[in-house]
């Protein structure tokens, strides 16, 4: 007996090989290449994107709290499907070095090691730098900081002055946040405008680790 | 000789099974387990979950071969950086390599799958597309 192929129903079961006959269906996202070496955009269609999102939340929102975690839950979900595709593609870059037949595919499993991973390969793969510094807080041992003097999202955003306190990178540091929430570091983000002279968009991403994770990371 | 292949989300809810013959052996590429093992395949690959989450955050690999046995069935598991866990369990041996690249390719597929806008990290995967293409991938190495 030859079915249509189908996909994969929870409420049915396993799938079976060798009973459906497998149709190949037209081109689809499986097919792309994921390793390609570049894939840049615009700034301008990026900035101009995002303007909208901000000013969409903007109208939806009733406080600026309310629009900041509105942005955080849009980056939040683009978070934990960056980890996977810059976490196979950095594995397969490695494996592709180190030449040949190796085993060098890991997993980042130390909180050290992940925001060493977020910062050296997940931030130039999405803003084409590096970020621009990494900070363990002198306060907690909780809390770490990321430092990004000109993140590129603020280019062309400049906050009028009855949003003091507003920081649009929100945005992004839902984006780290989606990131270590599912490497299952859990915890929460906020982003800080800290000016210093010479970087008047310098932002701070600062990350509250969950007490538990401390605990677990010196075991 | 069959393959039990299950892809598990962060909350360990299945994502995706599928059972896999083999034509290596001169199988005909249906599986063929017993009917009492048949069965008990998802508690096999459930109950070696608990190995995992021992080893998830005290060894940095992703592929684990030899994670757990019943009763001549091995099981292998290849954890993502985001969590999800890819597992087989087998009764067919020395085929450890093999194993591995086949994890290899599927950990593409499910990345070019999450990428799509209108899927979330543990809906189960319903694409059709998916299904035929790992199919084709268990036909190439398993």
């Amino acid at each position: 007996m030859s079915k249509i192929a189908s996909g994969y129903d929870p409420a049915v079961g396993p799938r079976t090989t060798g009973t459906t006959t497998v149709i190949r269906p037209r081109s689809s996202i499986y097919d792309r290449n994921l390793h390609r070496a570049r894939h840049d955009i615009s700034v301008s269609s990026l900035s101009f994107l995002f303007m909208e999102m901000v000013s969409m939340n903007l109208n939806q929102a009733k406080s600026l709290i309310e629009l900041e975690r509105k942005l955080n839950n849009l980056g939040y979900s683009i978070g934990t499907k960056v980890l996977e595709l810059a976490s196979l593609r950095e594995n397969f870059n490695n494996n592709l070095t180190s030449s040949g037949k190796s085993n060098v595919s890991k997993r980042e499993i130390k909180v050290l090691d992940i925001l060493h991973f977020i910062t050296s390969v997940i931030w130039p793969s999405l803003f084409e730098k590096p970020a621009d510094n990494l900070e363990k807080s002198s306060e907690s041992n909780c809390q770490y900081m990321i430092i990004d003097n000109a993140p590129v999202l603020m280019k062309y955003i400049s906050v009028p002055k009855e949003y003091e306190g507003l920081n649009c990178e929100a945005f992004v540091a839902g984006i780290v946040e989606g990131i270590l929430d599912s490497t299952f570091f859990k915890c929460e983000v906020s982003a800080h405008t800290v000016p210093v002279e010479g970087h008047l968009g310098r932002t701070v991403y600062l990350i509250n680790f969950d007490e538990e994770l401390i605990a677990r990371e010196t075991q | 000789m069959s393959y039990y292949f299950a892809i598990l989300g962060t909350n360990d809810s299945p994502l995706y099974e599928l059972e896999i013959g083999t034509y290596k052996q001169s199988g005909d590429g249906k599986p063929n387990f017993p009917i009492e093992i048949k069965e008990l395949q998802q508690f096999i690959v459930n109950a070696s979950l608990d190995i995992l989450q021992d080893q998830q955050f005290k060894i940095n690999q992703i592929f684990f071969k030899n994670l757990d046995a019943f009763y001549g069935y091995q099981v292998y598991s290849y954890l993502t950086q985001g969590n999800i866990k890819f597992i087989i369990s087998t009764n067919v041996k020395n085929q450890d390599e093999s194993i591995r690249q086949f994890f290899i390719e599927v950990n593409e597929l499910y990345v070019k799958n999450l990428l799509s806008p209108f899927y979330n990290v543990n809906d189960p995967i319903r694409s059709v597309g998916f299904d035929s293409r790992v199919c084709l991938l268990a036909k190439k190495y398993l």
